[in-house]
């Protein structure tokens, strides 16, 4: 057995990712770990390859037992991760990039000839259809990802792990890199192979192991086991009725929304709830409707009205809101008050001939504040200082402020500890019954059937389906995935 | 957290202001004199006028290099306005409106053509400077008006009128910066631009304003300079922007965008001209004068890191 992991345990300031990550992986065995956003899965492989320590459990290498502080120690018993093409340096050509931190040198001058050599080397014994002199930047999705494999067998891998390495591929690259999988463990190598996508699993997985909250639930030839049973094991139980919000009954349309491929429509007193994997286009969806991206085709009303969104200062002004995923950088000026922040967007409400009413523009703070109970000092105290939970509320409380009539929430609860979730979902209730419609876009499948009325599913860039809020995670795990 | 010694060390430009003004006058006899003190503010107002305008730039998380050369475009436009409509007013005018539209355009390609700020205006700091020397063919512009004198060397009652002028930007400056929405935005946009966007500002507007506002208090600081001179130098403000920077850095601003006060860049601009009066005082030898001052920047953004450092942990 090439590496045995037993009840891996490991947390972030309290919050359990790893409670009992279990898993053995033989040489020449391509291994799949599947599982939710945030079941642990990246996790696990981060301690496999050294990037973060375990709190407990045990791992075993050949047979013995290991620990491993930093990535350098894992490479050197050979594990080697395979990185998204993110982490290539795209001025640089295929060979420097391969050689990247371990150059060949001759004296004090660089050995090009040679690590180019070495980078062809390499290619040709794999087949590779990628030049070594090639700058990283002219490659394709899937050639950078070849890359991505060269830098880690140039180090002699017995164990490869590869994490979600066709999430930005398209099917016809995708199965070049399936053909570099099959070739590899054609070699001998042992693979751990990180996906979304469960169709790929009858193409190259030997084995599959589903994690969920932090727990490996079934470890099993993948022979043995079917899409279904594995989609039943990734979500686990449903929400009962009891749990969900009370359905209002929707008013007139606000939002319409008609793209290539995505075609919905929000109505007043609505939470619509949107689904799919990571990647599958809902942030793009977001964005687009927001301005940050402009639709290159399509339509988008609001209220009735055809909105020329072409910039969110457009999208504002027609009437929508965007609570982004990325408090930090996009949702928030950190380094500034609550105050500031809460009115930023609408500024002009609180200005007399360009002048900011301080006094008036204190009390509407305050009186939001109070309203959404932020935990702060004062609205003076920096954003940055507040927690996750307080981010989202100050974040919440500047679109309350500009009382929009339609609000996108995407991922509102990442990042916040749970009596802050039951917050944001109350105070979305309450926009949505003020007669405001609302995307919820979220990866949490029980939140999901937990707050929305109905819910939408993405994949690949499509809204593939359109499910009632009695619906199962099941079902829509089904349709998130399958084809 | 030592919340004590990081108020003290907000107040450090001020504090070491203080601490250097006390410092000459007990050093050197004639430090406190009327004469000494009105001769400070004549050789800072020009670069501190201009850092007034550097500081939204800054604070807005730009840069504007080209204010060196917009000062001598202004004032050479300024003073040939004068000489040719033989009008005070309208070649005031004319120079702070030049330099208004300098930054206009600097605002302009930044905002819409999405060139980062140090590129843009790097390349209109030579374009600029290069459109000065040929409308004025390389020579100074001569046989301005007496009374063009007044500007930077006439006096109220016991003050320099440049003081009043000072006071007066400085005022405005601080009311638009710290009261006003456009300052509002300009903090919003250094702070963190995508969070601005995001939030439905249209940045790029701000921005051009932003920009042109830095352009026209250049404006005014080169008809300041013409008038002390009673010359419109093409050559004049060479180096400036970075005696305007550094002014803008050691009162507290950020390169990183988000923060700077104008009472800070006040106080920054009084430490450097105390700087060098001071040393001129002290016989200290001018070549000693730029170690010095260089050597200032550092200390002071390095204290800045350091209690931003301690803050954060």
């Amino acid at each position: 057995m090439l590496l045995e992991l037993s009840s891996i345990r490991k947390s972030f300031g309290g919050v359990h990712a790893l409670l009992d990550g279990t898993l053995r992986v033989d040489s020449g065995q391509v291994h799949a770990l599947v599982g939710e956003n945030g079941a642990g899965k990246s996790t696990l492989m981060k301690i496999v390859a050294g990037m973060l320590r375990r709190d407990g459990g045990e791992m075993r290498w050949k047979g013995e037992s290991v620990d491993f502080a930093q990535p350098a120690d894992a490479h050197d018993v050979g594990i080697h991760m395979v990185h998204q093409e993110s982490l290539l340096a795209p001025h640089l050509t295929v060979a420097q990039n391969v050689f990247l931190g371990r150059e060949r040198m001759r004296g004090f001058r660089l050995d090009r000839r040679s690590m180019i050599d070495g980078a062809k080397e390499i290619l040709e014994a794999h087949h590779f259809p990628v030049k070594a002199d090639s700058r990283v930047e002219t490659l394709s999705p899937a050639q950078k990802q070849i890359v991505e494999i060269c830098r880690a067998l140039h180090g002699n891998p017995s164990l490869l792990i590869f994490d979600e390495p066709t999430s930005s591929l398209s099917d016809a690259e995708a199965s070049e890199v399936f053909r570099t999988v099959d070739a590899l463990r054609e070699k001998g190598i042992g693979i751990i192979y990180i996906t979304h996508r469960l169709v790929e699993l009858e193409q190259i997985a030997d084995h599959v192991t589903i994690l969920r909250d932090g727990h490996t639930i079934q470890s099993c030839p993948a022979a043995d086991t079917t899409t279904a049973e594995i989609v039943h094991h990734m979500v686990g139980r449903d929400i009962s009725s009891s749990e969900q919000r009370d359905k209002l009954t929707p008013g007139e349309t606000r939002l319409k929304v008609s793209l290539p491929g995505v075609d919905f429509e929000l109505r007043s007193g609505e939470i619509v709830g949107m689904a799919g994997l990571i990647g599958a286009g809902r942030t793009e969806v977001c964005e687009t409707i927001f301005g940050i991206t402009p639709a290159e085709s399509g339509a988008i009303a609001v209220n009735g009205k055809p909105a020329d969104i072409r910039s969110p200062n457009d999208a504002v002004a027609a009437g929508i809101a965007l609570v982004t995923e990325d408090r930090q950088h996009t949702g928030l000026a950190i380094n500034l008050s609550i105050r500031t922040n809460t009115t930023l967007a609408n500024l002009d409400a609180l200005c007399t001939a360009e002048v900011v009413q301080v006094s008036k523009e204190k009390a509407v703070t305050e009186q939001l504040r109070e309203k959404l109970q932020m935990q702060a000092d004062s609205v003076e105290q920096k954003a940055s200082e507040l927690s996750g939970g307080n981010q989202q509320k100050v974040v919440i409380a500047k679109w309350m402020f500009r009382d929009t009539d339609v609000v996108l929430f995407d991922e509102p609860t990442r990042g916040i500890d749970v009596g802050a979730k039951a917050e944001v979902f109350a105070l979305m209730d309450e926009l949505a019954r003020q007669g405001k419609a609302i995307l919820m876009v979220s990866s949490e499948l029980p939140e999901l059937l937990q707050v929305a009325d109905r819910i939408l599913v993405m994949r690949e860039g499509e809204l593939v389906a359109e499910l009632p809020r009695e619906t199962t995670q099941q079902e829509i795990m089904h349709h998130a995935v399958t084809q | 957290m030592p919340r004590e010694s990081s108020v003290v060390q907000r107040f450090l430009p001020f504090i070491s202001l203080a601490a250097l003004f006390v410092i000459l006058s007990i050093a050197s006899p004639y430090f406190l004199t009327a004469t000494n003190i009105s001769s400070v503010i004549r050789q800072t107002v020009v670069i501190n006028i201009m850092a007034l305008g550097m500081t939204l730039v800054i604070v807005s998380g730009g840069i504007d290099l080209s204010v060196g050369s917009i000062l001598a475009f202004s004032g050479v436009v300024g003073t040939m306005t004068m000489v040719s409509t033989d009008s005070v007013m309208l070649g005031i005018l004319a120079g702070i409106a030049s330099g208004a539209l300098w930054g206009c355009a600097n605002g302009l390609m930044i905002a819409r053509m999405r060139i980062p700020p140090f590129i843009v205006t790097l390349g209109t700091l030579g374009i600029v400077r290069g459109l000065t020397l040929v409308i004025s063919g390389g020579l100074p512009v001569v046989g301005l008006p007496k009374e063009h004198g007044f500007l930077g060397e006439g006096t109220v009652g016991p003050a320099p009128f440049v003081l009043v002028v000072l006071v007066a930007c400085v005022i405005v400056a601080h009311f638009m910066l710290h009261s006003t929405k456009l300052g509002r935005y300009t903090y919003a946009i250094g702070s963190n631009e995508a969070a601005a966007i995001y939030a439905g500002i249209p940045v790029g507007r701000f921005k051009v304003a932003i920009y042109a506002i830095c352009g026209l208090l250049t404006g005014l600081a080169g008809m300041i300079e013409t008038s002390r001179l009673m010359t419109g130098q093409p050559t004049a403000g060479v180096t400036y922007e970075l005696q305007v920077i550094a002014a803008v850095v050691i009162g507290g601003g950020s390169l990183a965008g988000g923060e700077g006060t104008v009472i800070g860049t006040l106080i920054g601009a009084f430490i450097m001209g105390l700087l060098s009066n001071g040393s001129d005082l002290l016989g200290i030898n001018p070549y000693w004068q730029q170690v010095i001052i260089g050597a200032i920047i550092i200390l002071a953004v390095a204290l800045d890191v350091a209690r931003k450092r301690r803050f954060a942990s």
